[in-house]
């Protein structure tokens, strides 16, 4: 196993949308999610991390040690005698494993921490042999993301396209276009937070400097394989990281996250593009300590 | 109470699952004892001490929102990973088509509390360790915004912003509601016997804004 990362980092992610629907809401028809409240628009934490997921799926190509557990869609059938050549256990010792071993769900830890990147990054649940092994049947990962606002009350546009071929005999003799719908934003910028504790990455699932820079990759590009036709334009456009001197951290996460401040330029009613926000990063309120890097 | 420490936590979102509804979870209306010990664990923890909770202050008003989200309905299987162990051409992994399922969760929005708690030295402490020692790396960490990992609110999704609260007066969003009862709420789990953990309810009634966890009776 590599050496597990050494500092905590805090990111903000800034992402946008042109003409697409980001998240549907399944309660609402597959609108784009809003806050009832305050009508700003929302993408959820699984809806990311599963953009991040299929991004290292289809970079490693299955590669060893970054296999990806929670997939899509069935893959090819592999044969796994990896666990063998990591633990260097034989028959002989699995069988010793089967009588109730008591750090048998440990080592079966450890093995899909080593082999899965998704489960080494965001962590998972595991039935466990041993009862009560409480460590063992739950692996938090090192890296939280939260819920993704959009920086102001979004619209949500229905439009309505037709389609000339027709699905059933029976429809096909009574119309002759179909209708659907379309929801969409016009465009929208969200910011999204997340969280990466080095505690977690050392003691539990040795997540690795590599593996952090393929997740800062795999956020940078998570929009770029996942173009359809919901989607429309969807990019990121900002990854800000801050990484502190120590492993606890050297100051307290939401002063980090206020230093960024996105906002509408003046003037502008209703924000169509990128150009219509001002990114500003007040250097002044982060702790000379805490390093800042813009990674696009 | 010389060892009593506050803290300001507050989120955006929070989701204190309920156990009588846990596949569609919904919250309870205020934080539960064992979840702001889960916040006070995630900043500072160690073997020889164990967090009490005395009161919990509610300082923002209830206010519930519903998310849908997909999710998977399966856990690893241990026995699966297993058998991979022995070569077994099995594909280790957990499809998201076959295993998806939607679930509704109503969460709490817009929260902020203040913990009151106290922690009291386990027989597990070394013998360099002392209350006072807890105590100023506590209040160290509580300061300067270090944890071991970021704190939650229920989910790991629903990430909590902590400060030391110094005010000596609360100001609570419940000040003239003199009682609320919220019913029986779980208090926190019961690790006495590894092998039988076992959940421990009381009877939450909020006076003016405050949860008082002192002296509570506790039913099993």
């Amino acid at each position: 196993m590599k050496e597990a990362i050494k500092n905590r980092y805090e990111f903000v992610i800034l992402f946008d949308v042109e003409n697409g629907n980001p998240n549907g809401d399944p309660d609402a028809g597959n609108m784009p999610r809003i806050d009832p409240e305050s009508g700003f628009g929302l993408v959820t934490d699984v809806c990311l991390k599963r953009k991040i997921r299929n991004y290292v799926e289809t970079v490693k190509e299955d590669e060893e040690g970054y296999r990806i557990y929670i997939r899509e869609d069935v893959p090819l059938n592999r044969s796994d005698s990896e666990a063998f050549k990591y633990l260097g256990v034989d028959e002989k010792s699995v069988k010793e494993l089967k009588k109730k071993d008591p750090g048998a769900d440990e080592k079966i830890r450890d093995f899909m921490c080593s082999n899965f990147y998704d489960i080494r990054t965001f962590g998972a649940v595991m039935t466990t042999f041993v009862k009560a092994a409480l460590n063992c049947g739950q692996v938090r990962g090192p890296v939280q993301l939260g819920f993704a606002r959009s920086i102001d009350p979004i619209i949500s546009q229905e439009v309505t396209i037709t389609r000339v071929a027709i699905t059933t005999e029976k429809d096909a003799e009574n119309k002759s276009t179909e209708m659907g719908r379309k929801n969409i934003v016009p465009y929208a910028v969200y910011r999204a937070e997340g969280y990466v504790s080095a505690n977690l990455a050392r003691k539990v699932t040795g997540f690795s400097e590599d593996d952090l820079e393929l997740l800062w990759q795999a956020i940078i590009n998570m929009f770029e394989n996942d173009h359809s036709a919901a989607r429309g334009k969807m990019a990121v456009r900002e990854l800000i990281v801050f990484k502190h001197s120590k492993e606890l951290g050297d100051c307290p996460a939401y002063k980090l996250f206020e230093s960024v401040e996105v906002t509408r330029k003046e003037g502008i009613q209703y924000a169509r593009k990128y150009e219509d926000y001002t990114v500003s990063i007040h250097e002044d309120r982060i702790p000379d300590t805490v390093e800042m890097m813009r990674k696009i | 109470m010389a060892v009593g420490v506050k803290v300001r936590v507050w989120g955006d979102y929070a989701l204190f699952s309920r156990p009588e509804m846990k596949v569609e979870r919904c919250s309870y209306d205020v934080m539960t004892p064992s979840a702001a010990r889960g916040i006070l664990e995630a900043v500072y923890w160690h073997p020889g001490m164990k967090w009490v909770i005395d009161r919990i202050y509610v300082v923002k008003p209830i206010q519930f929102t519903s998310i849908r989200r997909n999710e998977v309905k399966s856990k690893i299987s241990a026995n699966n990973v297993l058998s991979a162990y022995n070569g077994a051409l099995k594909p280790l992994y957990i499809s998201s088509k076959a295993e998806i399922v939607q679930r509704a969760s109503l969460l709490l929005c817009d929260v902020e509390y203040v913990i009151e708690a106290h922690f009291e030295m386990t027989e597990q402490a070394n013998e360099t360790d002392n209350p006072g020692k807890f105590k100023d790396i506590i209040m160290r960490r509580l300061r300067r915004g270090e944890c071991y990992h970021t704190p939650y609110f229920g989910c790991r999704e629903f990430p909590v912003n902590f400060c030391l609260c110094e005010e000596d007066a609360i100001v609570t969003a419940y000040d003239g509601v003199e009682e609320k009862d919220l019913g029986y709420m779980l208090f926190d789990m019961d690790y006495s016997d590894r092998a039988n953990i076992q959940p421990m309810f009381f009877r939450a009634v909020m006076k003016n804004g405050v949860l008082d966890l002192r002296d509570c009776e506790v039913i099993r």
